[in-house]
């Protein structure tokens, strides 16, 4: 026995995974091309919308949120960052990733507020989350990219599809720290009154949750961001295909001009949604 | 006050841990609550405690830190399910209500006020007010009435917009006091309640609540570290030990009757004058009482005479208190004013001034000492109590010393 030599493979992983795609691809294709349903729907509605509507609407409707939002300096500097985009030749991609971290972040959104919530009142959700969550952040987007093209074929709602895999923990990991961290004596203090779960969840622990909640929307949004060149290796339109486009060429001034361009919408994004979660409290 | 019962507990229990019926048991088999710690882990948070609270009093738990207080308030509203035991709420047993009926005793009947204010930061003054009304449904215009009603009482109307942390800790308090008032509940419970606040507004909020008391008649179990405290407010004081209600009892009979050493050395260095009031040692047998309708004063020195008393006390058909008259005033009036001879008012000495009946014995000092018959106690109402002699004074705080001494004697 020589086990510890280790020179033999005697556990072939691989092969079991390769096999389990296949079967999966061979077997439910139809039901993974159901579950891509909804998000193209989103996607296609998104992208329509933004790179349909006039450029001067796009820049009015974000220099608004950003006044709201986040002040007057962040608004100038949204629009000169769209101004800036727009004159590098880039609009139609820059709208086309705004679309899909958008798409990215409203499935993050809808799914993970929901997990996160479960696993901040649970310590067993939490125990049985935490894995997977961990799995998703650290696993190369490189080796999930190929199964989500086997199933759900290339394009931009693969794209979309494995963002949503990639920036949904920090919205799952924000929320239910958020949650964990409302004082106990609150919480007492509801139920003292008689609130019922639901009533302590929803008056006490989401309210005081929110910044967090918050915090972790802005970071889902930075993470889908960070995927757009990666979608692009698999078809993916946006401002990754020029960055994609110019590596492959050798083109540096074009893969530069696309990096740029993701900085400034991350920068411009960043600012915008961290008013999101500082500001929200007050209504006086 | 009346004697109605408003709450009970009976042989309530707390264990902390994960086998509370292993620390039951060993519990009968008469090990202490460190045996028990020490062997298994598991912490005795309350050990077998039963009495009755009255309806309309303020009840007053004390105890050391680590003594129980806390387990044992929560347990009333189960924020903490007891191990065993039971808790009746005008007779009906919460400990076995369902999750509805225990949301409506909750929403209804029993709120809490806690140390730490626990107000919601996210919600302004008003909603913090409404918010148990908010929960049972109330609509918002009847609840910020009732909510506005509720800060009116603690005097707090004009911050209603505020935040809780733009507030004072003094402030804050008043809106946790007022949150629990909103909701118009028949049981207060008060856990430390005034603890956080600098002593000049806790006297301030002590003086408050006892106010507030004396306008509806709530029932308040208020938890308390600090005997001062309890003296002040207390009806009737449940002192702890290590889980166990050692003594329940009016801060006098607790003073006069120590169950044990602890609750002795609790009550050490506190001044009995300031707990035993008038009303605890008047006595009104062997003295002479008079009635200004139908005892003239010639009746009335006769009467002094016969049983021997320099002194005797006059009241209305009220029984309200009217004065003393002294034999000397009598036979003067007899001598000199034989027209108005009927008239027993002329004989009434001056400068008497009767005492309150919940005056402290520290309170009349002055007056015992310095007047010449024993002093006349009196309810809020003037009905006359009874008297005060020198002599049953100076026995009582003769007494009292020797308890509270007792051990270095
Ligand atoms: N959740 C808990 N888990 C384990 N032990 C607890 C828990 N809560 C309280 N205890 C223990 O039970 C005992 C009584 O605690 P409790 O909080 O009732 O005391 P207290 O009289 O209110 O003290 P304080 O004056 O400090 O508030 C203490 O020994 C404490 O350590
Ligand atoms: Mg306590």
């Amino acid at each position: 026995m020589n086990f510890f030599e280790f020179e033999d493979r005697l556990i072939p992983l691989g092969d079991w995974i390769q096999f389990l795609v296949d079967f999966l691809v061979e077997n439910y294709r139809g039901f993974f091309q159901t579950l891509k349903l909804p998000v193209e729907k989103t996607l296609e509605t998104l992208e329509w919308g933004f790179t349909s509507a006039h450029p001067l609407i796009i820049m009015a409707i974000f220099a608004f949120l950003a006044w709201k939002l986040a002040g007057k300096r962040v608004t100038i500097f949204t629009l000169a960052t769209l101004f800036f985009i727009g004159m590098l030749g880039l609009w139609e991609d820059a709208m086309i990733t705004m679309a899909m971290v958008m798409s990215s972040v409203i499935f993050c959104g809808l799914v993970g507020v929901p997990l996160g919530i479960m696993s901040g009142r649970s310590d067993r959700a939490e125990v049985a989350i935490r894995p997977f969550l961990d799995a998703m952040q650290t696993t190369p987007a490189f080796v999930y990219i190929v199964p989500v093209v086997m199933l759900f074929s290339i394009g931009t709602v693969s794209g979309v599809l494995a963002t949503i895999v990639f920036a949904m923990p920090p919205i799952i990991r924000l929320t239910s720290l958020g949650i964990r961290h409302v004082d106990k004596e609150l919480i007492e203090a509801a139920q003292a009154f008689g609130a019922t779960p639901k009533q302590t969840l929803f008056k006490v622990q989401i309210p005081l949750a929110m910044p967090s909640i918050m915090a972790g929307l802005n970071q889902t949004i930075m993470m889908s961001l960070s995927m757009v060149v990666i979608a692009a290796l698999i078809g993916a339109g946006g401002l990754g295909s020029p960055v994609f486009q110019g590596l492959n060429t050798l083109d540096i001034g074009l893969a530069s001009v696309g990096g740029i361009s993701i900085v400034l919408m991350a920068m411009m994004l960043d600012r915008i949604t961290q008013g999101l979660s500082k500001k929200r409290k007050r209504k006086k | 006050m009346s004697t109605e019962e408003k709450v009970r507990i009976e042989n309530l229990f707390k264990v902390f841990g994960s086998k509370p019926k292993t620390a039951l048991k060993m519990l009968k088999e008469g090990k202490d609550k460190d045996q028990i710690h020490e062997e298994t882990g598991m912490t005795i948070g309350v050990q077998d405690a039963s009495f009755t609270i009255n309806k309309g009093e303020i009840f007053v738990v004390m105890g050391l830190s680590g003594s129980g207080k806390s387990t044992l308030v929560r347990m009333l509203n189960r924020l903490i399910e007891p191990t065993s035991g039971a808790v009746y709420i005008d007779g009906e047993n919460v400990s076995t209500m369902t999750d509805d009926e225990l949301t409506e005793v909750r929403r209804k009947k029993m709120c809490m006020v806690f140390q730490s204010f626990a107000l919601m930061p996210h919600l302004n003054v008003i909603d913090n007010v409404s918010f148990g009304l908010e929960l049972s449904g109330v609509s918002k215009e009847e609840r910020y009435a009732r909510a506005s009603d509720a800060l009116d009482q603690v005097g707090l109307t004009v911050y209603s917009e505020n935040y809780p942390d733009e507030l004072s800790g003094g402030m804050q308090q008043r809106v946790g006091l007022a949150r629990a008032l909103a909701v118009d509940p028949d049981v207060l419970l008060m856990d430390e309640a005034f603890s956080a606040l600098d002593p000049l507004i806790r006297c301030e909020m002590q003086d408050e609540l006892i106010a507030l008391q004396e306008h509806s008649q709530r029932t308040i179990i208020f938890i308390s570290h600090d005997l001062d405290e309890a003296i002040k407010i207390g009806d009737r004081i449940a002192i702890m030990e290590g889980g166990r209600v050692v003594q329940v009892g009016t801060p006098e009979e607790i003073l006069q009757n120590p169950a044990d050493d602890y609750v002795r050395a609790f009550f050490k260095g506190v001044d009995p004058t300031n707990i035993i009031t008038a009303g605890d040692i008047s006595r009104n047998t062997q003295v002479q009482v008079i009635r200004h309708e139908g005892d003239g004063p010639a009746t009335a020195l006769q009467r002094l005479r016969n049983h021997d008393r320099d002194y005797g006390y006059v009241m209305n058909k009220k029984k309200e208190f009217v004065g003393v008259v002294s034999q000397e005033n009598l036979q003067r009036v007899l001598k000199y004013s034989k027209l108005d001879s009927d008239n027993l008012s002329l004989a009434l000495m001056e400068d008497v001034t009767p005492v309150l009946s919940t005056d402290s014995m520290q309170d009349i000092l002055s007056e015992v000492s310095t007047k010449p018959y024993p002093i006349p106690v009196v309810d809020e109402n003037n009905k006359y109590l009874g008297v005060i002699s020198k002599n049953i004074f100076l026995r009582t705080l003769d007494k009292t010393e020797e308890t509270i001494n007792g051990e270095e004697i």
